[in-house]
C-alpha cells in the first residue's frame, strides 16, 4: 500500500517491560521492535498472556506497578516518549495518542451525556467556543455512523447499545485528532455483525485521516480484514512481523503457521483441525532458547539453547532459526 | 428416531420493575421473550448446532434442555423423557446422568476450592456410584495425566480446565452433552485441541451433542445440522454443508458475509445495517425486517412461517 | 505422615499469604501480641502468681500495694500492684482476659454460625426467605449493637431465676453480643452467595441433581469464607470491647467472675484516691488486645482482597 515507513508515527526499539516478583524477574514484553507508518494499521496478534496488551500499555505509559519499562525506546513521531514524566505523558494521551478498549464503558463517564464528554474533549484540545465545539461533536458522532446525532448527543452512555458506545468512544478518541490510535480488542465484546461495522469504521477513518493504528486482537480474522501489516507475539516476544497477506499466506514462524492452520475457518469442512500441542509457557517458567521450542515440530538443539532467536534471525521477518521456506530459493 | 425432540419451546423472563415502582410509575409488567416457539430434533449420535448473536436465546435453550430452567411453553423430550415431568423420579434420575453440560467459562465452571478428583467424580458421587480410579482414567481419556487428580483448578491453563470440565461431563456416562460456547474463552491454538478432543470422544463414546456458539466457523466444523437463531426464533435450519453453501435467510447470508475470514485479506465487507432490536418490545412480524435488504411491507406485519426449500427450512416470506 | 505435614508446612511458609504476612511489620507485631495475650489467658491458672478468687491466698494487709514497691506491712512485692482486697492486679488481669476472650470468641462464633447460615439461606434460596431475613437484619442495624445487647441482656436477666443469675451471666452475655453481631456476617455472606450462585460450577452441581443443602454447604460455603474470616477477626475486637462496655456499665460479667471490663469498672473507683494502677493496667491490656486483633483483621482484609494484589 506504500506507507511511509521511513517516517513512522510510532517506533518501538527493543522495548522490554519487567515485573519484579518474589519469584524472580518476569518479562511480559521482551525486546519488541516495530514501526507504524501514518495511515497504517498494524495488527498485533497473540494468545492471552503473549504480551500484546502490555505492549500497548507500555506505549501509552499506563503500566501498573510493579510493571515498568526496563529497556528500549518508544518514539512518537521521532520524539522519545518512554522517558517522559507521568504528567507530560498524561497530556500526550488523548491529544496525540488515542485509546479504544474492549469495554467502551471504561472510556465513557457514566454520569455525563455523550455530547458533554465530546465537547469537553474538543475544547481541551482545540481553541473553540461552546457552540462551535457542539457542532463539531455532532459532526464527529455523524462521522462514526451514529444516526440522528443531534438527538443522540444528549444521551447518556447507558442509553446506547454496545456497538453505539464503541462508536461514541471512537468519536471521542478521534475528536482530539491524534496521530496514533491504540485499539485493544475493540470488537471482542461485540456481535459479529456489529464487529463488522466497527472494523469498517476504523479502516475508513484510518485511511481518511492518516492515523496510525495499533490494532491489538486475538482474532486473526479481524486482522486479515483490517490490517496492513501483522505482528505475531508469543510469550512476550515478537515471533513474526510482515505484510499481512505475506504472513497469512506464507507464514514463516512455525507458531504463526500453527495458529493459522488451527483456525477452523481455514480448513473448511469437518476434517480434523491441525492443533499445536501443549500451551504457551507461563512467564514464570520460560525455557532457555526459543519459548516455542517445546511445541514446535521443527525444533532442533539450537532452539533449546542460549538466547532466544530474534527477528534478525530471518532478515527482520521471523524470530526463528529454522523458518518455514515456501518453495522460493533463499539467498 | 430422534434422541432429543424440542417442540414449540418458549421462555419468557419477567423483567418488570419492583411492584412498588410499577404502581407509582403506572407501568405494566414487562416480559423479555428470550426463546420464542423453537422446535428442532437431534438424532441419536448427531451434532446439532445452535448459532446466533447475543440475545438470540441460544444459551437459554441449552439451559432448558439440561433442566436448569423450566420452559414457559412447549416441551423437551430427551430419550422419550420430559426433564420437567415430576411424576417419575426414577426416569428423572436416569436423565440426570444421561445429560451433561460443558460451560463457556472454564474459570468459573470449576469450584476453586475442590481438588480435580472430587470435581470430576461429583456427578457419580451425587448418585452414590463407585468412583475408585474413575477420575484418573477420565483425566487420561481427555489428555491430562492421572497425577493431575490431586491438584486444584488454579494450577491449570484455560484449555486444561476445559478438559477437566469435559472429564466431569463424561463421568456419569452421558448420552447427550450440551456444549454452551465451549471454546469461546480459549485461545485459537487451544480451541483446536478442545474441538478435536470433542470430536474424538463423540466417535469413541457415541455421544450426541447440542453445540451452542456464536462462532460460525466453529459450528460449521463441529455440526451435522445447524439452526440459526435471531431474537429467540430459529430463522433457518439446514444441514451444515448446505447452510454454508447456499444460505437462504437474509440474516444467515449477512452473518456469513461479515464473519471475519483469514483467507481473504483486506476484504471490504459490506457494512451490515442496524442492530438487534430490543427483545422486550420485539417488533411484530419478522424480527429482522428492519435490517433486511429484501423486506417488503408484509414482513413488518406478518410473522413468516417455516417453509421447506429443499433440505432447508427457512422462516422468511421471500427467501428462495 | 510426618513428611506430609512437613511438606504442608513448607508449602504454607512458601505461599503468597505467608510472604505478605512476613513483609508487614504491623501484621507480625500484632499477631505476636495476640498470641502472647491469648496464651497468657489460656494458661492463666499456671502462670499467675496467685488465684485472685481464692480467699485463702489473699491477704487483706496487702491491699493497695503500689506496683513494684514492697508492701509496708507484709514486705511482699507485686509487679503491677494490688487492689483494695490485696489481690495481685497482674493475676486479676490474666484471669479477666480469660473471661473477656472466652466471651468474645464464643459470641463471635455464635454470631458467625447464625449469620453465615442465614446469609447462605437468604442468598441461595432468595424470594420470601431472603426478604424476611434481610428485613429483620435491616431493622436490627438501625439500633446500635450495644443497645441491642443490653436489651437482650435485660430480657434474659428478667426471665432467669435469681439463684442462677450469676452463673448464667456469662452465657447471657455471649448470647446478647452474638445476637447483636450476626447481621454483618449475614449481609456479607448473602452478597458473596449471590455472586457464587451465578457461577457455572454451581449450575454444574445443580444439573447433576445435587440438593440445595449440599450445594450451599459443599460448594458455596468454602468460597464465601474469606470475607467471613476478616469480619470475624474485626468482630472479635469489637466483641471484646462490647463485653468490656457492658461489664463496665455493670450489666456484664459479675464481680465474682470479673472480665477486663469489670476490672476497669472496679478500678475507676480508685482513680481519684491515687491508686491509679488498679485502673491503668487492665485498661492498657484491653487496649493492646483489641488494637492488635483489629490491626490483624485490617491486614487480613487487605491480604485477602484480590483487587489490591
Amino acid at each position: 500500500m506504500g506507507h511511509d515507513l521511513a517516517n513512522p508515527v510510532l517506533s518501538l526499539r527493543d522495548l522490554t517491560v519487567e515485573i519484579k516478583t518474589r519469584r524472580g524477574l518476569l518479562k511480559p514484553v521482551d525486546g519488541v521492535s516495530f514501526d507504524i507508518a501514518p495511515g497504517e494499521i498494524l495488527g498485533i496478534v497473540g494468545e492471552s498472556g503473549a504480551g500484546k496488551s502490555m505492549t500497548g500499555n507500555a506505549v501509552i505509559g499506563l503500566l501498573d506497578p510493579p510493571a515498568r519499562i526496563a529497556g528500549g525506546e518508544v518514539r512518537l513521531a521521532g520524539q522519545r516518549i518512554d522517558t517522559l514524566s507521568s504528567e507530560e505523558m498524561r497530556r500526550l494521551r488523548g491529544k496525540q495518542i488515542g485509546m479504544i478498549f474492549q469495554d467502551p464503558l471504561t472510556s465513557l463517564n457514566p454520569l455525563l451525556r455523550i455530547g458533554d464528554q465530546l465537547t469537553e474533549t474538543i475544547r481541551t484540545h482545540l481553541d473553540l467556543g461552546a457552540n462551535a465545539a457542539r457542532e463539531r461533536a455532532i459532526a464527529a458522532l455523524d462521522e462514526v455512523g451514529i444516526p440522528a446525532a443531534e438527538e443522540r448527543i444528549n444521551s447518556y452512555p447507558h442509553e446506547f447499545s454496545g456497538g453505539m458506545r464503541q462508536r461514541a468512544v471512537i468519536a471521542l478518541t478521534l475528536c482530539a485528532e491524534p496521530s496514533l490510535v491504540i485499539a485493544d480488542e475493540p470488537t471482542t465484546a461485540l456481535d459479529v455483525s456489529v464487529q463488522a461495522q466497527i472494523i469498517a469504521l476504523l479502516k475508513r477513518l484510518c485511511r481518511q485521516r492518516g492515523v496510525a493504528v495499533m490494532l491489538i486482537t486475538h482474532d486473526i480474522g479481524v486482522i486479515a480484514e483490517a490490517a496492513d501489516r501483522i505482528a505475531v507475539m508469543y510469550a512476550g516476544r515478537m515471533a513474526e512481523i510482515g505484510d499481512v497477506a505475506e504472513v497469512l499466506r506464507r507464514p514463516r514462524h512455525p507458531y504463526a503457521d500453527g495458529l493459522l492452520s488451527s483456525t477452523p475457518a481455514a480448513s473448511a469442512g469437518q476434517a480434523r483441525l491441525r492443533q499445536i500441542p501443549g500451551a504457551m509457557p507461563r512467564l514464570t517458567a520460560l525455557p532457555e532458547g526459543c519459548a516455542f521450542a517445546a511445541r514446535c515440530e521443527r525444533a532442533q538443539d539450537r532452539c533449546r539453547q542460549g538466547a532466544a532467536p530474534r527477528l534478525e534471525a530471518d532478515n527482520g521477518r521471523t524470530a526463528c532459526w529454522f523458518p518455514i521456506q515456501h518453495g522460493e530459493v533463499e539467498a | 428416531m430422534s434422541y432429543v425432540t424440542v417442540k414449540d419451546l418458549s421462555r419468557r423472563f419477567d423483567v418488570s420493575k419492583p411492584w412498588l415502582n410499577r404502581v407509582i410509575e403506572r407501568r405494566k409488567k414487562a416480559f423479555l421473550t428470550a426463546v420464542d416457539d423453537v422446535s428442532f430434533e437431534i438424532p441419536e449420535k448427531g451434532v446439532y448446532g445452535l448459532v446466533g448473536e447475543s440475545g438470540s436465546g441460544k444459551s437459554t435453550i441449552g439451559r432448558m434442555l439440561v433442566g436448569l430452567l423450566p420452559p414457559s411453553e412447549g416441551s423437551v423430550q430427551i430419550g422419550g423423557i420430559d426433564p420437567f415431568d415430576q411424576h417419575d423420579p426414577d426416569a428423572q434420575a436416569h436423565l440426570r446422568s444421561d445429560v451433561q453440560m460443558i460451560f463457556q467459562d472454564p474459570y468459573a465452571s470449576l469450584n476453586p476450592r475442590w481438588r480435580v478428583r472430587d470435581i470430576i467424580v461429583e456427578p457419580v458421587v451425587a448418585r452414590g456410584g463407585e468412583t475408585r480410579g474413575l477420575a484418573e482414567q477420565l483425566l487420561e481419556q481427555v489428555g491430562l495425566s492421572a497425577e493431575d487428580a490431586a491438584k486444584f483448578p488454579h494450577e491449570f491453563s484455560g484449555g486444561q480446565r476445559q478438559r477437566i470440565c469435559i472429564a466431569r461431563a463424561l463421568s456419569s456416562r452421558p448420552k447427550l452433552i450440551v456444549c454452551d460456547e465451549p471454546t469461546s474463552a480459549l485461545d485459537v491454538s487451544v480451541q483446536a485441541q478442545v474441538l478435536n478432543l470433542m470430536s474424538d470422544l463423540r466417535e469413541e463414546l457415541g455421544l450426541t451433542y447440542l453445540f451452542i456458539s456464536h462462532d460460525l466457523t466453529v459450528v460449521r466444523h463441529m455440526c451435522d445440522r445447524i439452526g440459526v437463531l435471531y431474537l429467540g426464533r430459529i430463522v433457518e435450519e439446514a444441514d451444515s454443508e448446505q447452510l454454508f453453501a447456499a444460505p437462504k435467510h437474509p440474516y444467515t447470508q449477512m452473518l456469513l458475509e461479515v464473519a471475519p475470514r483469514i483467507d481473504e485479506i483486506g476484504r471490504e465487507v459490506p457494512e451490515p445495517v442496524g442492530e438487534i432490536p430490543d427483545p422486550i418490545n420485539r417488533p411484530p412480524g419478522c424480527a429482522y425486517a428492519q435490517r433486511c435488504p429484501i423486506a417488503q411491507p408484509i414482513c413488518s406485519s406478518q410473522r413468516p412461517e417455516f417453509r421447506k426449500l429443499g433440505g432447508t427450512s427457512v422462516a422468511c416470506h421471500f427467501a428462495d | 505422615m510426618s513428611t506430609s505435614i512437613g511438606l504442608r508446612l513448607r508449602n504454607a511458609l512458601d505461599s503468597d499469604f505467608a510472604y505478605l504476612f512476613l513483609r508487614s511489620p504491623v501484621a507480625v507485631l500484632s499477631a505476636f501480641v495476640v498470641i502472647v495475650l491469648v496464651l497468657a489467658a489460656i494458661f492463666a491458672p499456671l502462670i499467675s502468681p496467685q488465684d485472685p478468687f481464692n480467699p485463702i491466698e489473699l491477704n487483706l494487709m496487702n491491699g493497695f500495694t503500689p506496683p513494684g514497691t514492697p508492701n509496708a506491712f507484709t514486705g511482699e512485692s507485686f509487679w503491677l500492684g494490688t487492689d483494695d482486697q490485696g489481690r495481685d492486679v497482674f493475676s486479676t488481669i490474666l484471669h479477666g482476659m480469660r473471661i473477656s476472650l472466652f466471651v468474645g470468641v464464643s459470641a463471635v462464633s455464635f454470631a458467625l454460625l447464625l449469620g453465615v447460615t442465614l446469609g447462605l439461606l437468604a442468598g441461595y434460596v432468595g424470594g420470601w426467605t431472603d426478604t424476611i431475613i434481610m428485613r429483620v437484619a435491616d431493622v436490627q442495624l438501625t439500633f446500635p449493637a450495644i443497645l441491642v445487647a443490653m436489651l437482650i441482656f435485660g430480657i434474659a436477666k428478667g426471665i432467669t431465676p435469681v439463684e442462677y443469675r450469676d452463673q448464667m451471666a456469662i452465657w447471657v452475655l455471649i448470647l446478647a453480643i452474638g445476637l447483636s453481631d450476626w447481621v454483618q456476617f449475614a449481609r456479607v455472606v448473602r452478597g458473596a452467595t449471590l455472586v457464587e450462585k451465578g457461577r457455572e460450577y454451581v449450575q454444574a452441581a445443580q444439573l447433576i441433581g445435587r440438593r440445595p443443602g449440599a450445594i450451599m454447604l459443599r460448594h458455596i460455603l468454602p468460597n464465601v469464607l474469606s470475607p467471613v474470616l476478616v469480619i470475624a477477626t474485626i468482630s472479635l475486637a469489637l466483641a471484646i470491647i462490647a463485653e468490656a462496655t457492658l461489664s463496665f456499665l455493670g450489666v456484664g460479667a459479675p464481680p465474682t467472675q470479673p472480665s477486663l471490663g469489670t476490672l476497669i469498672r472496679i478500678g475507676q473507683g480508685f482513680l481519684f484516691s491515687g491508686e491509679w494502677w488498679i485502673l491503668l493496667f487492665p485498661s492498657l491490656t484491653l487496649l493492646a488486645l483489641a488494637l492488635s486483633v483489629n490491626l490483624l483483621g485490617d491486614w487480613l482484609r487487605d491480604a485477602l482482597n484480590p483487587r489490591l494484589k
